[in-house]
C-alpha cells in the first residue's frame, strides 16, 4: 500500500486550502492510500507512446463573436455575497495592512 | 401513473388540465414524501401556478409544447434562478441562483411544470445519495435500502410518481445506476450533446445531464426538448441532434450487439441473468447478439477516480466564501478559505478534493493523473475497436440490486465499486441508457445498460424500445 504520512496530507490539504483536524488527518492518511492502492494498476500500465486525454471531442478554440450581450445583473450578484460594498465582494484582507 | 408523453397529448388537446396533472402529483408528494426525502425543495404553489399558466394558453388556443403540462423534477445541482439550489451542501445552503441552466430554460419553454429541486449525494460525489447534508433519499421499493446515487432523489421523484420525468447528471454512473436501483430508465447522454451551462460543476470533462422516465419513449420526449446546441457551453456540439422520439418503434432488425465480459465479472448471479436474458430477448427482436471483450474496461475505475477527483479538486475551489455561499470568518482571506471549507464541505467531498489536490501535487501529478489521462485513451481505443464491429454494446448497470443504507459507507473503496459497470462510458464520452428489465430477491429492480458509440443516440433508443417491449 503506498504509504501517505500525515505530513503528506497535512500538506495535501494546505494546497486544497481546507482545514483538517487532528482525526481528519488520520482518518485521510489510511483512506486516500486504499484508493490509490487500487490505482495501482495505472503505475504498473505501459503507457509508452499513448497520448494522454484531457477531454472527450477535441473541440479547439470556440470563439464567438465580439459582441456585447446580457451579462449577469450585479445587484441580484452581490445579493447573495456574504458581504458586499460599494457595488463589490468585501473580504477580509489580503496583504498585511500597515501598522 | 400516466406517462409524460400521453400527459403532454392530453394536456395540448385540452382533454386534462395541467392543474389535475399536477395535484396529482403533488398528492403523492404529500403521501410520502416524508417517508423518502426525495426533494431538498417542493416548489408547490409555483407549480400549481405554472401549470394554471400552462391551461390558461391551452385555453387561448396556444401550443404550450411537447412537454405541456408534464410535471419535472429537477435535480439540485441545477441552477434555477431565485430558487435554492444546494449541491446537498452546507456551503450552498440559501443561495439563489442569479440565472437558469440552459435545460431548465429548455423545459420551462416546453411546456413541463417544475415540481421542486432533488436530493443527491453532495456536488455529485457518491453512489447512495447518502452523502447529502440533509439526509438521505430512500428507494420507493424498499425505504431501509439505497435509492443509488448521486442523482438519487430524481430516481425516486419518478419511481414513486412525485414527477412525471426527471433531470440528473451523470459523472460515473449518476443518473444509470440510481435508475437501475429504483426501476425507471436513465440516460447518460454523448458529451456534449446537452448543455453544461447552469449545471453545477463535479469533473467537467465527464458530466453530463440526462433524463430519468418512466419509460424508454418518454425519456425520448425529455432528451428531445433538452438536446442541441448552446453558445453558452464551449463543449456543446455544434450540430443538430436528431429525434429519439421518431425511432421508437423502428426495430432492431440486422443491429449487431455485444455483451461485454469484462462488465460481467464480479457481478451477482441475479443480475448478470437479466442481462443474459435481455440478450436473448434483443437476438429473438433480429439483432445478432454475441459476447465481446472490451479489456480495457477495466481500468476505468482508477483512471475515474484519479481523473474526476483531479478536475473536483479545480473545480470546488470556487467554493471560498468570498462571492457566494457560506462564509466562516477568519483574520485574513487564508484563513477564511480554510475555515469556510472545512464547515462546508461534508466528509466524501473532502476526501475527494484530498485525493485530487493530491493526484495533481508535485511530484505526483505524472505518475497519477497523466497514467490516468492515458489510461483514458487506451479506453477509447477498445471502445473504437469494438465499435467496429458491433453497433451497440450491452452490459449490466450495477453489480448488485439497491443495497441497505449504511452497507457501503463505512469503506469509500466498495461504494466507489458500485460505478464499475457505468464509468467507462463516461471516460470515452459515449452515451449509455439504463432499462429495467425485471426483478431480484425481494422484488428489487434490475436494470440492463446498452451502450453506443458517440452521437448514436438513435440507435441505443431503437434497442431500448425494442428491450422495453420484449417485457410487455
Amino acid at each position: 500500500m503506498p504509504l501517505i504520512s500525515r505530513d503528506d496530507v497535512a500538506r495535501v490539504a494546505r494546497l486544497a486550502r481546507l482545514d483538517v483536524t487532528e482525526e481528519e488527518i488520520d482518518r485521510f492518511a489510511d483512506q486516500l492510500a486504499a484508493v490509490l492502492e487500487h490505482a495501482a494498476d495505472l503505475a504498473t500500465l505501459d503507457t509508452a507512446g499513448v497520448p494522454p486525454t484531457a477531454h472527450p471531442f477535441p473541440l479547439v478554440n470556440v470563439l464567438r463573436d465580439d459582441v456585447a450581450g446580457p451579462s449577469l445583473d450585479r445587484d441580484e450578484v452581490l445579493a447573495m455575497a456574504p458581504a458586499a460594498e460599494d457595488g463589490r465582494f468585501r473580504v477580509p484582507r489580503i496583504l498585511g495592512e500597515a501598522p | 401513473m400516466t406517462s409524460a408523453v400521453d400527459i403532454a397529448r392530453d394536456v395540448r388537446a385540452g382533454a386534462r388540465s395541467a392543474r389535475d396533472v399536477v395535484e396529482t402529483h403533488l398528492s403523492a408528494v404529500a403521501g410520502r414524501e416524508a417517508e423518502l426525502h426525495a426533494f431538498n425543495l417542493v416548489l408547490a404553489d409555483e407549480a400549481r401556478a405554472g401549470a394554471d399558466e400552462i391551461d390558461r394558453r391551452v385555453a387561448a388556443g396556444e401550443d404550450p409544447g411537447p412537454l405541456a403540462g408534464v410535471p419535472v423534477a429537477l435535480k439540485d445541482n441545477l441552477c434555477t434562478r431565485g430558487i435554492p439550489t444546494t449541491c446537498s451542501s452546507r456551503i450552498l445552503e440559501g443561495w439563489r441562483p442569479p440565472y437558469d441552466a440552459t435545460v431548465v430554460a429548455r423545459v420551462r419553454a416546453a411546456g413541463a411544470v417544475v415540481v421542486g429541486k432533488t436530493n443527491m449525494d453532495e456536488f455529485a460525489m457518491g453512489s447512495s445519495t447518502e452523502n447529502s447534508a440533509f439526509g438521505p433519499t430512500r428507494n420507493p421499493h424498499d425505504p431501509s435500502r439505497v435509492p443509488g446515487g448521486s442523482s438519487g432523489g430524481s430516481a425516486a421523484a419518478v419511481a414513486a410518481g412525485f414527477a412525471s420525468l426527471a433531470l440528473g447528471s451523470d459523472t460515473g454512473g449518476s443518473i444509470r445506476q440510481p435508475a437501475a436501483l429504483c426501476g425507471v430508465v436513465g440516460v447518460k447522454p454523448t458529451y456534449g450533446l446537452v448543455s453544461r451551462y447552469g449545471l453545477v460543476a463535479f469533473a467537467s470533462s465527464l458530466d453530463q445531464v440526462g433524463p430519468f422516465a418512466g419509460s424508454v419513449a418518454d425519456a425520448a420526449l425529455l432528451l428531445d426538448v433538452i438536446a442541441g446546441h448552446d453558445p453558452a457551453d464551449s463543449t456543446s456540439v455544434p450540430r443538430p441532434a436528431p429525434s429519439c422520439s421518431a425511432v421508437l418503434g423502428d426495430g432492431v432488425e440486422g443491429l449487431r450487439i455485444g455483451v461485454v465480459r469484462e462488465l460481467l465479472e464480479g457481478i451477482d448471479p441475479e443480475v448478470a441473468a437479466r442481462v443474459s436474458a435481455a440478450a436473448a430477448a434483443l437476438d429473438a427482436a433480429g439483432a445478432k447478439v454475441e459476447e465481446v471483450g472490451v479489456p480495457a474496461t477495466t481500468l476505468a475505475l482508477s483512471a475515474y477516480y484519479v481523473l474526476a477527483t483531479a478536475e473536483a479538486s479545480s473545480n470546488l475551489a470556487r467554493y471560498d466564501g468570498a462571492r457566494y455561499g457560506l462564509r466562516v470568518a477568519g483574520d485574513d482571506v487564508t484563513a477564511m478559505y480554510g475555515a469556510t471549507r472545512a464547515a462546508g464541505f461534508g466528509a466524501e467531498v473532502k476526501r475527494r478534493i484530498m485525493l485530487g489536490t493530491y493526484a495533481l501535487s508535485a511530484g505526483y501529478y505524472d505518475a497519477y493523473y497523466g497514467q490516468a489521462q492515458r489510461a483514458r485513451t487506451l479506453i477509447i481505443r477498445a471502445f473504437d475497436v469494438a465499435y467496429a464491429s458491433y453497433d451497440l454494446l450491452l452490459a449490466p448497470v450495477t453489480p448488485t440490486t439497491a443495497f441497505p443504507l449504511g452497507a457501503k459507507t463505512a469503506d469509500p473503496l466498495t461504494m466507489y465499486l458500485s460505478d464499475v459497470c457505468t464509468i467507462p462510458s463516461n471516460l470515452a464520452g459515449h452515451p449509455a441508457i439504463s432499462v429495467p428489465y425485471g426483478l431480484g430477491a425481494g422484488g428489487l429492480p434490475i436494470g440492463v445498460q446498452i451502450l453506443a458509440p458517440a452521437l448514436a443516440e438513435t440507435t441505443m433508443f431503437r434497442a431500448a424500445a425494442a428491450l422495453e417491449r420484449s417485457l410487455a
